[in-house]
């Protein structure tokens, strides 16, 4: 019963297809881990909880009881382990796992802060498509951020456990800091990765040059 | 360039905001009783000083949520924000 493959008709694609992944052989070769350097962190599973103000408590422990840190403080993000919860906004938390599906994740988080009565104290929405990872890390993240970031990002204001959404290079992205490498995470919209990434390899040639 | 204050995120650039025009400006208490010049007066018309103004901006490229601003309209000045609805900080005229 097979059907016959016809060989002038390409096969459908089955791959997934990263939004950087197209850049993925330039960022490897601008900088060094002396300087700076860029690569993509592809297909995380992002889960968006946003929190009713008088549900706040209530989803706040069952949400922390299931991704096993407390729900951040604004302006910063939590986790030890795998799942990162990240502050968004008052009531909007951001959780990016690498070891989980978007899918799963979510029936996961919906589960445990809705029970059966069915995400009663939260909403919970798979937006792992929305944005791709970018990490900076270097030396000289920070000086190439300065060229399009209007953040403070001195260590005195924004350090690791710091996450915000702000401007880069007139792009809206969401900037985690994961160590004092320093190292940035950058959550950046699918349809903004071409754009941003092309700005960041050219913010990156200053700092990357051999002297 | 403004600096604005944000309840939620501290101070930001004025790229990262909308500006949403006069804030506190409360909805007619029966509606049904304006004839059509004072509802005309409550949807377009607002204040436009020279000096402390209470405006509302949008946080479009942070935490998204609306927040009320006192600023001086003549020198940029900006004396605080809040929450919306939040008490503002009063500037003597």
């Amino acid at each position: 019963m097979d059907e016959a493959v016809n060989p002038t008709l390409p096969l459908p694609r089955v791959e997934r297809q990263s939004p950087a992944g197209h850049l993925a052989q330039r960022c490897a070769a601008t900088g060094s881990d002396s300087t700076v350097t860029l690569y993509e962190v592809p297909f995380l599973a992002q889960v968006e909880l946003r929190v009713d103000p008088g549900e706040e408590r209530c989803a706040a422990r069952t949400a922390g009881e299931f991704l096993g840190c407390a729900l951040p403080e604004p302006g910063r993000w939590t986790g030890h382990g795998r799942p990162h919860a990240l502050w968004c906004g008052p009531g909007w938390y951001l959780v990016v796992d690498d070891s989980a599906t978007g899918r799963g994740l979510a029936a996961g988080l919906a589960a445990a802060v809705g029970g059966e009565y069915g995400a009663q104290c939260a909403s919970v929405v798979d937006v792992s498509a929305q944005r791709t990872v970018l990490e900076l890390r270097g030396p000289r993240a920070r000086e190439v951020l300065a060229h399009g970031c209007d953040l403070d990002l001195h260590p005195r204001r924004f350090g690791p456990g710091n996450y915000t959404h702000t401007l880069l290079a007139k792009a809206t992205v969401g900037l985690q800091q994961l160590d004092n490498g320093p190292t940035y995470r950058l959550l950046v919209r699918a349809s903004y990765a071409d754009y941003l990434v092309n700005w960041l390899l050219d913010a990156m040639c200053e700092h990357v040059m051999e002297h | 360039m403004l600096l604005i204050p944000c309840p939620w995120c501290g101070p930001r650039d004025e790229a990262e905001f909308r500006y949403g025009g006069q804030a506190r400006v409360a909805y007619p208490e029966d509606p049904w009783a304006l004839d059509d010049t004072a509802w005309a007066e409550y949807l377009f018309v607002r204040d436009n000083p020279e000096g402390w103004f209470a405006e509302r901006w949008f946080h479009t490229a942070g935490c998204r949520r609306w927040c009320d601003v006192m600023r001086d309209t003549a020198t940029n000045r900006v004396a605080g924000s809040a929450p919306t609805g939040a008490s503002l900080t009063e500037v003597t005229k």
